[in-house]
């Protein structure tokens, strides 16, 4: 019992992480329809800011961590919506997909040609220590990883409904032409949907990459946790892409304990499968109706 | 015969003959052409079965609309098909008709659930099959010899010609591609392969003409995997020993690349995109490990300026290049 517990806590933690990748996917997807196939290169590049700065530039590990944000949301925010989704847009989807596939592998070969192909130790952001709460064996580190990312989640769900910029933000997402007509400033909201989730994934960066290691082939299996995660919490919610987030992380973690290690990767792909079987609007997402 | 069809089959006949001579040493007849040898003839078979399995992807893609991520995996299904097949001593025939009747089936069995539901849902279930067939390939060593891979498998003789040497192979493949290259053109001519067309501009309304647009997807979905399925039974004999990594997932993302590269939805496309595919890391062998940086971003580039893919790029600069070409031929 004692031994479920831990799993599903460090599952927790890491379900957190997938949660921060899997709401910007989702925010992006509802607010200019960009599916993102180069989410999981943007969970794994940050952290490769923060060697840089640390291990070229020689500047301590929290400056390392702030000048990685910054430059995620400046390269992974901003650049990527003004030269990569922009003049994609009036193009249509598939050139748009395609797009974002190319991406992801030019960051990959980028981390893996201008920094290293062998994986990198990542400093703990929170001592690595393991306390004892009514025999359950508890990893400070998980604790702090998961606190972190839901303050992070809980910040940003006040933000989108408490603050004037978050209603709009959610009316374009929900609704760009009649936003449009209410006087909010679609483009600026479009525009903080993608500065959000470049924020969200160098957080979750830097929360994983302590845990799984920096290195350059970590989108795969990145990207392929925020889809599930997004898709299984419902495609248009943000509440569905923590509860997704969360349900794959456990479910992950629990696989790589009880399933072969060979086939551990495929029960979040299983799972996956399933919802789109049995529950295709997701957890807690509602049907789409279609337009002609 | 009118006078374009006429252009068209002297174009074809004169495509034809230089496809079947690039590979021979013309020397010996008195002509300054010395062929291309192993391994080059190599590359050219390895650039017609690419372009069998990019012309299933461009039936999904191009002329049904949707996208897969899983073509690679049934490049897979396919390969291990035959080479097992093969290996137990079953002709090469019956193992080719098996590859792709097994992806059919396959692509059947993924197509349903995804296709019930919202539109871009078969690239995330395709997704989810291309990791867990690699995951299959990569652990059931009793059957795929795991990351050992499968070695020993022979070419087929066909017709009483045995296919080992390389020059004969090409020939065979050539054949090959030709018959599953017409059998793509004659479908898409056909009533029923026009619907695609209508299907991919407008599902909605093409559903209100009586297409039965599930279906439609379902079956082109089914037959773009199935021409995986042939590429693959066409490349264990080729490479003559396979193991998993060439059907992983980010294979599979590079045939999507390709298509679209070429020309999504035009029937060339997955030709020049399987060319581009193939020879390309050829000709950036002097860049070393940065080939794929460089092609990534050309494929950015060609998606930001001329999403048609290279066909169009060329219609395009022929247009530009000879603005009044359609006016001076009668």
């Amino acid at each position: 019992m004692a031994e479920i517990l831990q799993l599903v806590i460090a599952g927790l933690a890491t379900g957190a992480i997938y949660a921060l990748a899997a709401i910007g996917f989702t925010l992006l997807w509802q607010t200019s329809q960009t599916i993102n196939f180069a989410q999981g290169e943007f969970v794994m590049l940050p952290a490769f800011f923060a060697l840089v700065a640390m291990n070229w530039f020689g500047w301590p590990f929290w400056l390392s961590c702030l000048v990685a944000i910054l430059v995620s949301v400046l390269l992974l925010g901003m650049v990527f919506k003004v030269i990569v989704v922009d003049p994609m847009l009036k193009q249509g989807v598939l050139p748009l997909v395609i797009s974002t596939i190319a991406l992801g592998l030019l960051l990959r070969e980028g981390a893996k040609d201008f920094y290293s192909a062998e994986a990198q130790p990542f400093p703990y952001i929170f001592p690595d220590r393991q306390v004892s709460v009514l025999g359950v064996q508890l990893s400070l580190s998980q604790i702090g990883v998961l606190l972190i990312a839901l303050a992070v989640i809980a910040a940003l769900q006040l933000f989108l409904s408490r603050t004037r910029t978050g209603r709009q933000m959610q009316a374009t997402a929900q609704n760009p032409t009649v936003a449009r007509i209410l006087g909010v400033p679609v483009e600026r909201m479009i525009l903080y949907t993608f500065i959000i989730n470049a924020a969200l994934a160098a957080m979750a960066s830097l929360l994983i990459s302590p845990i799984y290691l920096a290195k350059f082939s970590n989108g795969e299996h990145l990207g392929l946790a925020a889809f599930v995660a997004a898709i299984v919490g419902g495609f248009n919610q943000v509440r569905g892409a923590i509860a997704g987030g969360l349900l794959v992380g456990v479910i992950d973690n629990l696989a790589a304990a009880y399933v072969s290690t060979g086939y551990r990767q495929s029960v979040p792909l299983i799972l996956l499968v399933l919802f789109i079987l049995f529950r295709p609007q997701g957890l807690l997402g509602r049907r789409e109706e279609r337009a002609v | 015969m009118s006078r374009s069809a006429l252009r068209w089959s002297l174009g074809l006949v004169l495509l034809g003959l230089v496809l079947v001579f690039v590979p021979v040493n013309l020397t010996d007849y008195g002509l300054p052409y010395p062929g291309l040898k192993r391994y080059g003839t190599y590359i050219m078979t390895l650039w017609l079965v690419t372009a069998v399995a990019a012309m299933g992807v461009n039936l999904i893609v191009g002329y049904s609309g949707q996208e897969t991520l899983a073509q690679a995996a049934f490049l897979g299904i396919g390969a291990y098909t035959t080479a097992l097949l093969t290996k137990a001593g079953i002709p090469f025939g019956l193992a080719f008709a098996a590859s792709g009747l097994l992806a059919f089936v396959v692509g059947i069995l993924l197509g349903i659930p995804a296709l019930r539901v919202q539109k871009h849902y078969l690239a995330f279930v395709t997704l989810a099959f291309a990791v867990m067939a690699w995951l299959v390939f990569r652990n059931e060593q009793w059957l795929t010899g795991g990351v050992m891979g499968l070695s020993g498998i022979k070419r087929p003789v066909v017709f009483g010609i045995n296919t080992r040497p390389f020059l004969t192979f090409y020939w065979f493949v050539l054949a090959v591609t030709a018959i599953l290259t017409f059998c793509m053109w004659w479908m898409l001519r056909s009533p029923w392969g026009r619907a695609f067309t209508a299907l991919r501009e407008n599902p909605v309304r093409a559903e209100s003409l009586g297409i039965d647009v599930r279906l439609y997807k379902l079956l082109t979905f089914a037959i773009g995997s199935a021409y995986g399925g042939f590429a693959g039974a066409l490349y264990a004999p080729l490479v003559e020993f396979i193991d998993p990594s060439p059907f992983a997932l980010s294979q599979s993302f590079l045939y999507l690349l390709m298509v679209v590269v070429g020309g999504a939805g035009s029937f060339l496309g997955p030709f020049v995109g399987a060319a581009i595919a193939v020879l390309l890391p050829e000709w950036l062998r002097f860049t070393e490990t940065y080939y794929l940086l460089i092609y990534a971003f050309l494929v950015m580039l060609l998606m930001a300026f001329c999403p048609g893919g290279i066909v169009a790029l060329v219609l395009r600069l022929k247009a530009a290049l000879l603005p009044k070409a359609g006016k001076v031929q009668p």
